[in-house]
């Protein structure tokens, strides 16, 4: 007898500890693991410095954060979305139907992409047409389009150390894969002639992109679908590997890793945000703008993570490897006004 | 009846009568298939155990130093004209005053320190002296300046968090080589720790802050904690208590001792043996989908993290709590109805208590693998940078927290590799729970045990 008392009052205090607890305090925040960190070092400097409570920041990659962000609108889904690209017309669509239609884009700053291998190894001067060569299904040989044999760096570009192949690339649904496909591969691919061979052979624009895009398969090009500590990981278990990482992450391992130059430029914040150094992309978070006034602190948690404190050249952001937004003062306005996307 | 063995061994003429001394070729064969069988046996229990061993052996090594902390013990100057600049001491004026302000305060502190005690070495940057502490430290000098405004203006000694790499330093994981390629510290910089560290203002102690600290950013590893992790799985393990056990035993004793055997309690004891099976995400989904989209409840709370590990763990409560009522003898329960008692009776006053130890172990072991799972927490938002406390019982329900596992999941996806060893510090912090949980089961069943 005593059980089933114990249970019903159980139930009965939860169920009463429910209503009371219907709104939410704190900011939620999910998406890009890129982004994650500067997230959280956002989160926790609002934290301490605000008297609002330290806004939740989730990881679950670009696609995952935004999917949840398209749910809807209320308390229970999330207010901000991180994202390591440009939220997609298929994704604001799912957002349109389901209510989510006043979005903030906002643009934090820009992150670079590097190629770095064991720190014990030698040095890499690469180019994206020497990255196109050795992990490209289809390369052009000698005018004809074959497919990729390459089994050392040397065989593609005789300047290069005499390394097997072995490269640990983003997996597909990560955002960086996006931007390593397209300013390196892609860009290899027109800087190496490729591109005019395929087309020549008959393909139109777009499958010569894709051809250009499509990777080896034979196990030179691995996949990684977890974080970048995995790709470190496989580094260390196989120090012939290269791999991809983003540079704030190479910047808190540089005793791991010795990091490859493209075209000649070394990366840097500074070669980053002068443009020198071609592989990198802009990182965002998108707003409901909904929630704002409805879930509070989410008005000021926006403002202070682009204010000239945190996000601006000198502040921990930028310490921690973003390269800062020569635009922020634009961004700051339009997150003041409020500014939605069109 | 009593002469025919012996008829039937006379009729095998031809075996040969066998010494007792000597063993004949198929006993050798026999006794040696033994032999291999248990040499098998023995090779097996070493290879689990080797296994065991080298994996407790890296979470220790890797994880003990989290344990304990470096400390840096400097006299700060509350500068007023930074930290009060409208000089009136009002509370919310000062509260304007961000902590980058305090962590140059901070900063001149530091090269202070490394001034007054005479210090020179060739190739020190002031980024160096800088970096020596954490950035939490601002944080702990401006919650105290902000809790007593009246240590403006004076000379107040703090004992503030090294860097992460600094306490890499001290305990093994940091040396001058990895140092002269880390682009977060430089040999210059553990020369000047080792420095002070020799003049006593560096010392490294045990570290309750790690079981009682929040998570911390990508940026101060040193500052992070599993306090609320600890919270979370607690509060956890309330709600599968409060939920799982009675719901369970009930379901237990009614299916065990009153349902009808017919084909509806087939299916539903196969169903319950396939739930037992089912891989723990499931329930993960099912709990997205019924707590939080459909009830509404609140991402990232203990409560939904609470309800998805009780469904979880109800097959495996009812599994043994039916195996430990059919493992009461029927002798027990025909005496009490000899005796007048009544079906219910006989079932509350003396199957239950007989059938307790065994009940017991099957909660504990429930709850201790409840306690350790991940994947179900993973889609209702409890993966999550959280660095609040949740609040006291019940409201602290329904904040957000994290649960141990899901810091280890999460610290082991961080750059910085003093995470590393977090991870491995709130490894030992869970292995010691459950090992305290599976003692506990052991002795009650020991205590309570009954032969018959």
């Amino acid at each position: 007898m005593s059980t089933v008392k114990f249970t019903v009052s159980a139930l009965a205090v939860i169920a009463a500890s429910a209503t009371t607890a219907a709104a939410r305090d704190q900011v939620q925040v999910s998406g890009s693991s890129t982004v994650l960190p500067y997230s959280t070092i956002v989160a926790e400097l609002f934290g301490e410095n605000m008297d609002f409570p330290v806004p939740v920041v989730e990881s679950g990659g670009t696609g995952g954060g935004l999917q949840k962000f398209c749910e809807g609108v209320g308390a229970n889904t999330i207010d901000i979305a991180n994202a390591s690209r440009p939220i997609r017309d298929a994704e604001r669509e799912t957002c349109t139907a389901n209510g989510v239609t006043d979005i903030m884009e906002v643009r934090i700053g820009y992150d670079g992409i590097v190629f770095a291998n064991a720190a014990s190894g030698p040095d890499f001067a690469y180019t994206p047409a020497d990255w196109f060569n050795a992990l490209s299904a289809k390369v052009v040989k000698d005018g004809q389009i074959v497919d990729n044999t390459a089994a050392n760096w040397s065989d593609v570009n005789p300047d290069l150390p005499q390394q097997e192949i072995l490269a640990f690339i983003p997996g597909t649904k990560h955002g960086t894969r996006e931007v390593f496909e397209e300013k390196v591969i892609l860009a290899g691919c027109e800087e190496s002639g490729a591109m005019e061979a395929f087309v020549a052979s008959g393909m139109d624009e777009d499958a010569a992109e894709e051809a250009c895009t499509t990777l080896r398969t034979d196990g030179r090009a691995v996949d990684i679908d977890g974080d970048y500590t995995e790709t470190l990981a496989r580094i260390e278990s196989s120090p012939n590997g290269i791999g991809v990482f983003g540079l704030s992450f190479y910047e808190n391992n540089t005793d791991k890793l010795k990091v490859g130059t493209i075209g000649g430029v070394t990366p840097s914040t500074e070669t980053i945000a002068s443009g020198e150094y071609p592989v990198s992309r802009p990182l965002f978070f998108y707003v409901k703008k909904a929630h704002i006034g409805e879930i509070q602190g989410l008005q000021e948690f926006v403002e202070f993570f682009v204010s000239d404190e945190i996000a601006g050249p000198d502040g921990p952001l930028a310490e921690y490897g973003l390269v800062s937004d020569p635009e922020l003062a634009a961004t700051q306005e339009a997150v003041a006004a409020g500014t939605t996307m069109q | 009846m009593t002469d025919m063995p012996l008829s039937s061994s006379v009729a095998a003429p031809d075996r040969k009568p066998a010494s007792l001394l000597e063993q004949d070729a198929r006993t050798k064969a026999r006794n040696a298939a033994e032999r291999r069988f248990r040499l098998y046996g023995i090779a097996a229990i070493a290879i689990s155990m080797i296994a065991l061993v080298v994996l407790l052996a890296t979470i220790l090594t890797g994880g003990a130093g989290a344990f304990r902390q470096t400390y840096l013990n400097i006299p700060v100057e509350l500068d007023a004209a930074v930290l009060d600049p409208k000089g009136n001491r009002d509370p919310a004026e000062m509260a304007k005053v961000l902590t980058l302000s305090y962590g140059r305060v901070l900063d001149a502190a530091v090269e202070a320190t490394v001034a007054r005690h005479g210090i020179q070495i060739e190739g020190l940057s002031e980024d160096d002296i800088d970096n020596l502490i954490s950035k939490e430290a601002s944080a702990q000098v401006r919650n105290r300046v902000l809790a007593n405004p009246e240590l403006i203006g004076q000379t107040v000694e703090f004992d503030v968090l090294t860097s992460g790499r600094i306490d890499g330093f001290f305990k093994g994981r940091v040396t001058m080589e990895s140092a002269e390629r880390d682009s977060n510290t430089s040999p210059q910089q553990l020369q000047l720790a080792q420095e002070l560290a020799d003049r006593g203002e560096i010392v490294t102690r045990f570290n309750w802050n790690f079981l009682t600290n929040a998570d911390a950013s990508d940026q101060r590893p040193e500052a992070a904690g599993v306090g609320v992790a600890i919270l979370g799985s607690f509060y956890m393990m309330l709600v599968v208590l409060v939920l799982a056990v009675p719901i369970g035993i009930a379901a237990s004793i009614y299916l065990e001792e009153f349902a009808p055997k017919n084909r509806i309690t087939d299916i539903i004891e196969v169903n319950i043996s396939n739930l037992a099976a089912v891989p723990s995400i499931v329930f993960g989904i099912l709990g997205l989908a019924a707590f939080i989209n459909f009830a509404g409840l609140p991402q990232s709370a203990p409560i939904v993290g609470g309800l998805v590990l009780t469904l979880m763990t109800l097959p495996r409560i009812i599994i043994p709590t039916r195996a430990a009522l059919k493992a009461v003898p029927p002798s027990i329960r025909d005496a009490a109805l000899g005796v007048g008692a009544s079906k219910m009776q006989s079932v509350f006053h003396h199957v239950l208590p007989l059938a307790t130890p065994g009940i017991l172990t099957g909660v504990i072991l429930g709850l201790a693998q409840a306690l350790g799972e991940t994947a179900p927490l993973l889609l209702i938002g409890m993966v999550a940078f959280i660095r609040d406390h949740p609040d006291g019982l019940p409201g602290g329900l329904f904040d957000p927290a994290s649960a141990l596992p899901v810091q280890v999941y999460n610290w082991t996806q961080r750059s910085d590799p003093a995470f590393i060893e977090r991870a491995s510090g709130a490894i030992i912090v869970l292995l010691i729970f459950l090992l305290c949980m599976n003692v506990l089961a052991i002795w009650l069943r020991r205590k309570f045990e009954r032969r018959w």
